[in-house]
């Protein structure tokens, strides 16, 4: 949206902000040589800002700059942001950074006659010129209204101050409070025209969340939403998002679940490597050792891994997962494994975002697992919260990490237990299903896939258990009235066992009377043979006498 | 604004003027100042003009913002005041003379 496609010859000079993502919304930074407005509420991080586009333009960008302060003595200045890992007085030794603090006292000072401010632009132009400042940050001028009483002066000087820094050339913050019903309480919009940045700190429901918003910027294209930004150790960063493309590289390497039956389950044998998986069940399915099974497998697999618990503790987690016999502590140790718990509603939506894509910066993990995401929903509205997910999942593809999320489904709505979660569920590849089975005074866990996109798999819902051995999946057993689970399972494969004994022993009856048969057979073929012989033995000696006779009687005649 | 110790019983005024090259305000601011000190501190005085466009630093040292600036620094209290000087009333009630 923010990026123009077009191929311009002519690209608008602008300078790096040096803040985290904004040069992205901005198309590349503040407009060069030219001042640049920011304004905002009190504490709403305008001098930081300020700040670190100086610092990271003398750092990264080797730009000296000046900071001339109305509102804080240098001396708190410099401690204000040590704390970000600032060093002022370094800085200011190399002559890199100019810091001025101008004390304009009420009290002290009396009006009598015409003046202008001189001084002013006389100081300012000596500390430009002393270190050849590139960078100029005034905050906040506005300041001076509540110093001097002749208002018609100020507004003149002010005006010819804006012109002066931009004929030095010189790119310049100038900040100021947010008025009434104007940008800046004291119109300072009116003078500084080429780019205005709006900070704004509000808090819904006791969340706090900072956003910027660019309201205009002259010559440029530029995005015009509010980004949410963050302040934490390293300074400021903007979120933007991501990317609206979807053309993020797709892998078909498949990884392994962790848990042996379900492999099975998918056709490919497992994910595919830097997609989304959605584990949603009610509580206590199992969802947690899931996800630690998964990121157990992924560790042995040494793939780097960070595991967000919202629900726990890491020393819990570790503690919950060795009853089940896997041991997360030595990947761990072995800095393949990193948990982080902290209670969800500790930040805002964007908070987490951002601290997950520093850490995605840092640790470069191939795998993530959020536990679970759907307190991550409670923190923020839907709208919010979907618009959320979709950078989440958008930062996640793009760096080709396979994420697990668990979702906890509500008990009550038993009907459709994952409408909850349809914001989340159109946005993942795979949707893993556990649920409670009730029946028969008994509760069972069952698993079943409801999509893997670009995989078959099985439509079964499978019974597990989970021992102190871990998860099983148990064999698909088949009753009458469709899959049998707990003890109408056991009851069914005790009445199959008693069954098959009965055939066996009626198999092995059949075979003794058989043998008995095939016994009295043969000794009945037996008998037989000998009456048969007999009968022979009979007929030839009845033959032998008749010979023997026919003799005798020729011998007589 | 740093001596404050010194010799403060004498009631010898010391003024430092504070001036930008040769503009038309810092012209009349001194030229104003000069007829007022004439006229109600004669010889009692003591002015040093301070061109800030050739000493910068001064203008950091003193906190100079605006041109012409008048800082009264003896006697005690130090009275600053910004302008060319043309309101003579006020600058006499400011500085109290009389």
């Amino acid at each position: 949206m923010q990026k123009e496609s077009k191929s311009h010859s002519f690209i608008f000079p602008k300078t790096p902000t040096g803040v985290d993502g904004l040069d992205e919304i901005t198309d590349g930074g503040f407009p060069k040589g030219r001042p640049t407005l920011i304004c905002g509420g009190a504490g709403c991080g305008k001098t930081l800002l300020s700040m670190q586009f100086l610092i990271k333009g003398i750092t990264e960008y080797n730009e000296p700059g000046v900071f001339m302060s109305f509102e804080e003595p240098s001396a708190d200045i410099t401690l204000n942001v040590k704390s970000l890992g600032f060093d002022l007085e370094k800085l200011k030794a190399e002559k890199k950074l100019a810091v001025d603090y101008v004390r304009v006292e009420r009290a002290e000072i009396e009006e009598a006659g015409e003046y202008d401010l001189d001084g002013l632009f006389i100081r300012l132009g000596h500390a430009i010129d002393s270190i050849k400042a590139k960078r100029v940050v005034l905050d906040t001028i506005e300041s001076l209204f509540s110093g001097l009483d002749n208002q018609a002066i100020l507004r003149a000087e002010l005006r010819r101050l804006f012109h002066w820094l931009k004929e030095k050339g010189v790119t310049a913050i100038i900040t100021g409070e947010r008025g009434e019903a104007t940008l800046t309480r004291q119109g300072l919009e009116e003078y500084v025209s080429d780019c205005v940045i709006v900070l704004d700190h509000r808090v819904i429901e006791q969340v706090s969340t900072r956003r910027l918003r660019i309201v205009k910027y002259r010559g440029s294209t530029h995005g015009t939403n509010e980004y949410p930004f963050l302040i934490d150790s390293d300074g400021i960063s903007v979120l933007p998002i991501t990317s609206l493309k979807l053309d993020n590289e797709v892998s078909s390497e498949v990884v392994l679940t962790g848990v042996p039956g379900l492999n099975d389950m998918f056709y490919g044998g497992g994910f595919y490597r830097g997609s989304n998986i959605l584990v949603s069940g009610t509580a206590g399915t199992a969802k947690t050792t899931i996800a630690c099974y998964f990121a157990n497998e992924q560790c042995e697999n040494k793939e780097r891994t960070i595991y967000f618990a919202f629900e726990e503790s890491p020393q819990q987690l570790i503690r919950n997962m060795k009853s089940i016999g896997i041991d997360l502590d030595k990947h761990i140790k072995k800095g393949l494994l990193q948990i982080h718990s902290s209670r969800p509603s500790l930040n805002g939506l964007e908070l987490h975002l951002l601290t997950l894509r520093k850490l995605i910066r840092d640790f470069k993990p191939t795998t993530i697992i959020i536990d679970p995401i759907s307190n991550l929903i409670s923190v923020g509205s839907e709208h919010e919260v979907r618009s959320m997910l979709v950078r989440l999942i958008d930062m996640l593809k793009a760096n080709n990490i396979t994420a697990l999320f668990t979702s906890l489904n509500k008990q009550t709505d038993s009907f459709r237990p994952d409408l909850a979660e349809e914001s989340v569920s159109s946005l993942v590849d795979t949707w893993i299903t556990v649920r409670d089975m009730e029946g028969i005074g008994e509760r069972n866990r069952g698993i079943f896939i409801v999509k893997a996109r670009g995989m078959g798999h099985s439509n079964q819902v499978r019974e597990f258990v989970i021992t102190d051995k871990g998860i099983e999946l148990l064999d698909v057993e088949l009753g009458p009235q469709g899959i049998l689970t707990g003890t109408a399972r056991q009851s069914h494969q005790l009445k199959r066992t008693i069954h098959e004994i009965k055939l066996q022993n009626e198999i092995s009856r059949k075979d003794r009377e058989i043998e008995r048969k095939r016994k009295v057979l043969e000794s009945n073929i037996e008998s037989l043979r000998t009456e048969f012989e007999s009968a022979q033995e009979e007929l030839s000696i009845l033959k032998a006498t008749e010979e023997l006779q026919a003799g005798l009687s020729s011998k007589k005649k | 604004m740093d001596d404050s110790s010194d010799s403060s019983s004498t009631a010898k005024h010391k003024f430092l003027l504070f001036v930008s090259g040769m503009s038309v305000k810092s012209g009349r601011a001194i030229e104003n100042l000069r007829l007022i000190c004439d006229k109600y501190l004669t010889g009692n005085y003591e002015i040093e003009i301070i061109d800030i466009s050739r000493d910068k630093e001064q203008a950091v040292i003193h906190q100079i913002i605006a041109i012409p600036t008048l800082i009264k620094t003896h006697p005690i209290p130090e009275r600053i005041i910004l302008g060319d000087l043309s309101d003579k009333e006020k600058v006499l009630r400011i500085l109290n003379i009389s």
